[in-house]
């Protein structure tokens, strides 16, 4: 009996973790899929209906925004923090004598909640008081910077308050691959005389491009779950203007009592989140077993 | 000759300038929304209202931090932002050691006792890390009521422990892997049960992942809204949500500076963290999100 138990219990350690996991996401994540099917409204039901959810989902015309928006700040987001985390990891990359205090200044954002970064953004970029005032202090009194209360512009200020917190950390992870390319072929390089903005374009990112994959695939998958940040910056304003299908889901989940809404809108960004991320996890594990 | 080398020197030293004047230009541009929090929060409103946003406070005054931490209204209730505050506390501590330990053992089984079918627990539990949590919030929060932990801060435990396990174990179980199997194996042959195995050779080479861990694992949840707002009432909810609250709260005259210092309450305690223990901090980020 107790050798028994002895032999199995690593089994037994690990079924609660196993059990809860299956019950909890997977599960989960089928009686949302299955509650997509039907026409829940206030109250979950049960019998599948068909396509009804997604066929009101993308007549949505605030649906339509969520996802237009998800494109938007998605895109510049993405683009804008691998292209500041490139440039300041390369910089600092020069023998920079305080670059541990830099580091520091530069990652700080990644440790803050984003309700957090979405206030004091907030205040910032408020047309009143925030930095248009400053500008216009400065002399430029036709100078008008109001993308926050601006429905065309305000998912921008999205864009700026997320690419502060993620830059840092693309940074990071930049830095980190640049020490880690041979210093051999570097150095063979300059003994040829070539010079270094050649070296960095032609050998150092070429051989970067696993750190940039990563990159795009912590940052695509930050985007698509951006919720906080929306909420504390411009509430989903003005109108329904700066919604993702984040906070389009929780909307349709909490406030307006459409079950159904929810559960098809959750389900297409599982979806978006799953085609960015499982070929990816999916390689990983590969080439480790392959090892 | 001489001339050139000079030449070459003046060269370098503008380049060196160049340098460390971009990065100077960066170091304003994270630095700016601190600063600014920072001195609005020690500012009068009238000093806010005639003064510039950018301004060192002219009179530096404590009230705003008075405000936001006892008497600042989250809807209904104009207690401040303290007993949100102790609200994350109780939420956030029981739930980074729980997990942490589950994680630990976890990682334990899966990386030193491979059984047929842990490869696969794990490769499920990997991707339950990626969800987007808006697909598991319905049934959460009809479940949640079943076992009636609705609204309670027992129930966000119960939350953040169920998708913190995910990530804990993945931490444990990459660490853990770099430990020769020999080492079990000899201590079996020595006669070391399972958990004896853990608890004198696994546990005491643990405190540095342990550490990543619990740092993760505390920033996560100590900044989480979207369970905290999902799955709390009135008075349950972390400190986060009563944070968006009081900044977005339509009643009465907008009081940034209180914005302000609500807003550094609520980031104190992870930014010490960072400060402290950074480089766990940017171990854990990297583990966590590239080896995911």
């Amino acid at each position: 009996m107790s050798s028994w138990f002895e032999k199995h219990l690593p089994k037994i350690v690990l079924a609660p973790s196993f059990i809860a996991i299956i019950l909890f996401v997977y599960g989960f994540i089928a009686w949302t899929a299955w509650v997509s099917f039907t026409k829940s409204r206030l109250m979950p039901k049960y019998d599948i209906v068909g396509f009804i959810q997604y066929d009101r989902l993308f007549d949505s015309p605030r649906w339509d925004v969520a996802i237009n928006n998800l494109f938007i700040f998605g895109f510049l987001f993405i683009l804008i923090s691998m292209f500041l985390g490139l440039i300041i990891a390369i910089f600092l990359d020069q023998k920079i004598r305080i670059e541990g205090a830099l580091r520091t200044i530069y990652l700080y954002p990644m440790a803050l909640s984003l309700i957090v970064t979405g206030t004091a953004w907030k205040w910032m970029l408020n047309p009143g008081l925030g930095l248009e005032a400053v500008i216009k202090n400065l002399g430029f009194n036709n100078f008008t910077f109001d993308w926050l209360i601006n429905p065309d512009f305000a998912i921008y200020t999205v864009v700026i308050a997320g690419v502060w917190q993620a830059s840092g950390f693309v940074m990071a992870l930049f830095l980190a691959g640049l020490r880690s390319v041979d210093q051999e072929i570097i150095k063979a390089a300059q003994v040829d005389g070539v010079p270094t903005v050649k070296i960095y374009t032609a050998i150092i990112i070429p051989s970067m491009t696993p750190v940039f994959l990563s990159a795009f695939i912590v940052l695509a998958h930050l985007a698509i779950k951006s919720f906080d940040l929306v909420i504390a910056l411009t509430g989903g304003g003005p109108g329904y203007a700066t919604d993702l299908p984040a906070t389009y889901m929780y909307t349709m989940a909490f406030s307006r009592g459409d079950i159904g809404q929810a559960a098809s809108s959750a389900i297409i960004m599982m979806i978006v989140v799953f085609s960015v991320v499982v070929p990816y996890l999916y390689s990983e594990l590969r080439n480790k077993n392959d090892q | 000759m001489i001339n050139s080398v000079g030449k070459n020197q003046l060269n370098k030293i503008i380049l060196r300038i160049f340098l460390y004047l971009i990065l100077s230009v960066f170091v304003i541009y994270y630095l700016l929304p601190l600063f600014v929090m920072i001195t609005t929060s020690l500012k009068s409103l009238e000093e806010i209202r005639t003064g510039s946003l950018i301004a060192l406070p002219r009179n530096i005054t404590f009230e705003a931090w008075g405000t936001a931490w006892s008497t600042a209204c989250t809807g209904i209730r104009c207690e401040g932002l303290k007993p949100f505050f102790w609200n994350s506390i109780f939420i956030a501590i029981p739930a980074v050691i729980i997990s942490t330990l589950i994680g630990a053992i976890n990682g334990y089984v899966i990386a030193q006792w491979r059984f047929k079918g842990a490869n696969i627990i794990f490769a499920l539990m990997l991707f339950g890390c990626f969800i987007p949590f808006q697909v598991i919030l319905l049934p959460m929060a009809r479940v949640l009521g079943l076992i009636d932990l609705a609204g309670s801060i027992s129930g966000l435990i119960f939350v953040h422990v169920i998708y913190g396990i995910g990530f804990t174990t993945l931490f444990f179980r990459n660490y853990y892997v770099s430990i020769p199997v020999e080492l079990v194996k000899a201590a079996k042959i020595d006669g070391a049960t399972f958990l004896r195995i853990f608890w004198s050779i696994f546990l005491p080479l643990s405190l540095p992942i342990t550490v990543v861990t619990v740092i993760w694992q505390f920033t996560q949840i100590w900044n989480d809204f979207l369970f905290g707002v999902s799955f709390s009432e009135a008075g349950t909810q972390p400190i986060t949500v009563a944070l968006n609250n009081i900044v977005n709260s339509t009643t009465g005259v907008k009081e940034y500076n209180v914005d302000m210092a609500a807003a550094i309450i609520a980031a104190m305690p992870t930014l010490l963290v960072y400060i402290f223990a950074g480089k766990y901090f940017i171990r854990g980020l990297t583990a966590g999100s590239v080896k995911g």
